[in-house]
């Protein structure tokens, strides 16, 4: 196999930035299609600090968001580990992967993907329903999660009431809601023009500049690959930062 | 119940599918609740019988009597307490298609063994004094407008011509299943106006220990085995219950078309709940990435299935026994014909169950959605 | 320019289950439409077919029916001697004057008891009486303690083969034959000598008298004639209607509860209906899209949406008629509250009421497409593209 995998992560950048959050080795991955093995990617290894933002770029079909899919825990590599917070969830059952999903992940959808029959409120306060927070302990979370994406005002207004980069804030709200370890972007800002793409990039550097959290973003957009702390590459199968 | 907010929200999604769903439920259950009842009615009906009479007829038939001195000969049975007889008269007031039931007693014994007639209006004394009176059940003298002291004349068809007979009495049955469009009158009459030419149709015993029924009822059958007119004796709610099962195969059709109705609405609602868990499938997809588990999912598309299923089957059981309440064409032919708690009751589980099933595929199917293939499919 | 119905046809394929549900549940609907109405029919068939039109049937006045009647030997020889009654083959006028009791016998299989009619017939009735035959044994004997039972008698009742005995009115009687009666009630009867039941039943007395009428046409004029005749005391009916009254009650109430279960079920499978063919317009927005911009009409989408309900519900309707064909001829019994007797009779699936089933599930399909068609035809060409 010529691709070699690029080591990743100078120790000088781990030491500045805090300790490792995200520890992917030696992935691999390939789909059967008819009755041909097409390799996705292999050898993909990868360290993601505490606190840092980046992004991942590369052309349809190169396998960001299987590696995304894989990181959330909804997909499963063929080989190699993923060791998140000193978990390997490639190790978990799917009950205890969505269980692990509930509290660790926060996801932000290209489309949003809001529940179009709940309110506003209701789609942020979704995965608190899966903890064992009082009424009144979801109400505070939410609310305040509302006020970080700055629509307190729109609480009950259903997803078709807002425009897209409203209903993109109500999606980072739910993402960040029940105080994930690391927030996923799979093309957060794909179906958005660039006022409201701007906006919902201030927020999410916002998110990782003031609460430190740490964020995975694939884009297809140079402009939004900017934000973050490094924009790495995936091409051919083979990760490039 | 926390996620009670979102099944209901789902159901919500699509009212006009919801509606259409709950109403044809709702009818199925109407009916189930009507056809149920018509069981429930018959099976009251022959509980009216007493366990504590006897009835002792001709073992030839209906259509056969039994001669009068049976009457003390059976008293002499150790264990039985009064004897009275009755004889069907079969006449009709104007109408000969408005059928309602006539019986010739013995006035003196037949009012004792019946506590279950509550004289409400006239007087007894009055009844059981004159031979021509008659005592009228309350709904037959709402039915025809009879008053107390009215004259009526009713036609006979097995006795023949114009019959008068003046009403004295009223009663209420204390029991409705007991119904309350029977008229009672004097055998003497009858007997004396056919020159004795008839007999009694049946003798009605009062027991003194109901417990030893059957031993006493094969003991006076015993006697009379051999004799010019056998007898068949039975508790009075045996007999009632012979002639209930001649309504033959009610049970077996009600319960036919009840199968029928459960799997068509069966159908209905597990086609809505495809049609709706088909749409939710990048839905699904994405409370599964939220870190929802295929079991709550399983649980919240149940409950949308059998939310629909019990408001429906709510609804329609609550109409049936709406509409059956009161005075209505079906409880004219059957006395006592209403929609009991029970029905409602075991209405209310079949509606659980059909929810159930009729969720239980979708459900099933979004629980074991792939969330991968499912974005895919999306975009 | 019509939309093929090629087009419905594939678009029901491509979503197999709720068509096939759809279909199943008017199926379902259809089946308990045929199957109660076959009900119905089969009981006033037995009872309309009961009796001739050429036959006269005496009751004694106001009896209203058999069971209540009595009528003197004198007077049933005074009506043998009338000159409109037919004469036989044999020379003898044809008249049957009969004894009639109801008997309790035990059920097959120990389901109860049932009351059955005992029939003491003369032993002209055979003539007298249209379409009856012996199929197996013989008619009874003269004088015998014999008795011979309808076609639908031994289907319900055990011990009913030639041979076997019967017992009732404190008497046993041997069965010597079987005979059909052109699917009238009196197949579901036992007959036997009046001779030999009327002093083990009601003593000298018959129940009614049947005759053949000389000239059928002369009906009104002897009707008149024996109920004026102070020696009868007696009501004159033709035979067929005085049979077919017997059952207008019951034949009423079975057809109401018929139409009462299938109206209420066809509201049920007409929302389940809707709902499927919302779904199908929901679904084909872009289609519909597609259609109205290649220059079809409204008029054509509505009919398209229209035919493809009736389709789903044309598919319903023959799965039913397959569903419900099978209880064809099954023998079933009721009490006749008039006659306090059970009749036999047998489910009648007739062709007229399987066309009716399917006309009946076209008319839900119908009305199940109407209004989701009107959406599909009134859809904005620009949303609906839009969507795809």
């Amino acid at each position: 196999m010529s691709s070699q995998p690029v080591e990743a992560t100078a120790a000088s950048t781990a030491a500045s930035k805090g300790n490792v959050l995200v520890e992917i080795t030696d992935l691999a991955k390939a789909y059967q299609r008819d009755a041909q093995r097409v390799d996705v990617f292999e050898h993909v290894t990868l360290n993601i600090l505490r606190g840092e933002f980046l992004a991942l770029m590369g052309p349809s079909g190169s396998g960001k968001s299987t590696l995304l899919n894989i990181l959330a825990g909804l997909d499963r590599p063929d080989t190699g580990s993923v060791v998140v917070d000193g978990k390997d969830i490639t190790r978990m059952s799917n009950k205890q992967l969505a269980a692990w999903r509930s509290t660790e992940i926060g996801f932000i959808f290209q489309f949003y993907n809001l529940l179009p029959v709940l309110t506003a409120y209701q789609n942020v306060e979704l995965p608190l329903l899966l903890t064992h927070l009082s009424k009144k302990q979801r109400r505070e979370h939410v609310m305040t999660m509302l006020e970080v994406v700055g629509l307190t005002d729109r609480a009950e207004h259903f997803p078709r009431q807002l425009s897209g980069g409203q209903q993109q804030r109500v999606g980072i709200a739910r993402a960040i809601v029940s105080d994930p370890s690391i927030i996923l972007g799979d093309e957060p800002t794909g179906d958005l023009d660039s006022k409201s793409a701007n906006e919902i990039l201030t927020l999410m550097q916002r998110l990782n500049e003031e609460f430190n959290k740490t964020i995975l973003m694939v884009t297809h957009d140079g402009h939004a690959a900017e934000r973050a702390h490094e924009v790495m590459h995936l091409d051919k199968g083979i990760l490039h930062r | 119940m926390k996620f009670a907010r979102l099944v209901w929200a789902n159901i919500l999604r699509n009212k006009r599918r919801t509606a259409l769903t709950t109403l044809s439920v709702g009818v199925a259950f109407f009916l189930f609740g009507t056809l149920r009842s018509i069981v429930t009615t018959l099976d009251a009906a022959a509980e009216v019988g007493s366990e504590a009479r006897l009835i002792t007829s001709s073992a030839s038939g209906i259509t056969f009597v039994l001669p009068e001195a049976h009457a003390s000969r059976i008293q002499t049975f150790e264990g039985v307490r009064s004897v009275s007889w009755a004889n069907w008269f079969g006449g009709y007031y104007t109408d000969p298609n408005d059928f309602f039931a006539q019986f010739a007693v013995e006035t003196d014994t037949y009012l004792d063994l019946y506590p279950e007639i509550e004289i409400t209006g006239g007087s007894k004394e009055a009844f059981v004094q004159e031979r021509t009176a008659a005592l009228v059940g309350v709904g037959l003298m709402e039915k025809y407008g009879w008053r107390v002291d009215q004259t009526v004349t009713l036609k006979g068809t097995i006795f023949q011509g114009d019959w008068d007979f003046t009403v004295r009495a009223v009663y209420t049955p204390t029991n409705p299943s007991f119904g309350d469009e029977t008229m009672f009158f004097h055998y003497d009459y009858l007997y004396e106006a056919t020159d004795g030419r008839i007999s009694p149709g049946w003798f009605v015993l009062g027991m003194e220990n109901p417990d030893e029924a059957a031993a006493l009822a094969s003991r006076i059958d015993a006697v009379f085995e051999n004799s010019t007119a056998p007898t068949k004796t039975e508790t009075e709610r045996a007999w009632q219950t012979g002639f209930i099962t001649m309504w033959g195969n009610v049970g077996f059709l009600v319960r036919a078309v009840g199968t029928a109705v459960f799997f068509a609405i069966l159908l209905v609602a597990a086609n809505t709940m495809m049609m709706a868990v088909r749409e939710r499938v990048n839905e699904v997809a994405v409370m599964k990435t939220l870190g929802f588990q295929n079991g709550t999912l399983f649980g919240i598309v149940l409950a949308e299935s059998i939310a629909i299923t019990m408001l429906g089957g709510t609804i329609g059981l609550f109409l049936a026994r709406m509409a059956f309440a009161g005075d209505n064409p079906v409880n004219q032919f059957f006395p006592g014909f209403m929609v009991r708690t029970e029905t409602i009751l075991l209405g209310l589980a079949i509606a659980l169950v059909l929810g159930l099933v009729s969720g239980a595929v979708p459900a099933w199917q979004s629980a074991r959605l792939s969330v991968v293939q499912a974005f895919r499919r999306v975009a | 320019m019509k939309i093929p119905i090629i087009y419905n046809l594939r678009s029901l394929r491509q979503r197999p289950v709720s068509t096939v549900t759809t279909a199943l549940g008017m199926a379902l609907v259809v089946a308990v439409f045929i199957a109660m109405m076959a009900l119905s029919n089969g009981f006033s068939a037995a009872l309309r077919s009961t009796g001739s039109t050429e036959n006269v049937l005496l009751i004694r006045q106001g009896a209203n029916q058999e069971m209540n009647s009595g009528i003197s030997r004198d007077a049933a020889r005074v009506v043998s001697g009338m000159p409109f009654v037919e004469t036989g083959a044999d020379g003898l006028p044809m008249v049957s004057p009969e004894t009639y009791v109801v008997v309790p016998l035990p059920r097959a299989e120990g389901r109860g008891m049932a009351n059955v009619v005992a029939r003491g017939v003369g032993l002209t009735a055979f003539d007298v009486r249209k379409d009856i035959e012996i199929t197996d044994g013989r008619a009874f004997r003269s004088g015998a303690r014999e008795v011979v039972v309808g076609k639908t008698f031994t289907e319900r009742f055990d011990n009913s083969d030639i041979g076997d005995t019967v017992r009732f009115a404190t008497e046993d009687w041997v069965i010597v034959g079987h005979f059909s009666a052109g699917g009238s009630s009196f197949e579901s009867e036992i007959w036997g000598e009046n001779e030999q039941f009327m002093p083990v039943f009601r003593g000298q007395i018959f129940q009614s008298v049947t005759f053949r009428m000389r000239d059928p046409a002369a009906f009104d004029g002897i009707k008149e004639m024996l109920e004026g005749d102070s020696r009868l005391n007696v009501d004159a009916f033709r035979e067929l209607e005085f049979y077919a009254n017997q059952s207008t009650l019951l034949s009423q109430v079975l057809s109401f509860i018929a139409v009462f279960i299938s109206t209420i079920m066809a509201v049920g499978a007409v929302f389940g209906a809707v709902n499927t063919m919302y779904a199908a317009v929901a679904s084909r927005a872009p289609e519909i899209g597609v259609l109205l911009t290649l220059g079809f009409k409204r008029r054509n989408v509505l009919t398209s949406f229209i035919a493809e309900a009736s389709l789903i519900a044309l598919l319903g309707g023959a799965i039913g008629c397959l569903m419900a064909l099978p209880i064809n001829g099954l023998v079933t019994s009721t009490t006749n509250w008039n006659t306090f007797s059970e009749v036999a009779f047998a489910f009648r699936v007739t062709p007229s009421l399987l066309v009716t089933g399917v006309v009946f599930s076209v008319l839900m399909g119908l009305l199940g497409g109407f209004f989701p068609a009107w959406k599909a035809a009134r859809a904005n060409v620009v949303d609906s593209l839009r969507q795809a």
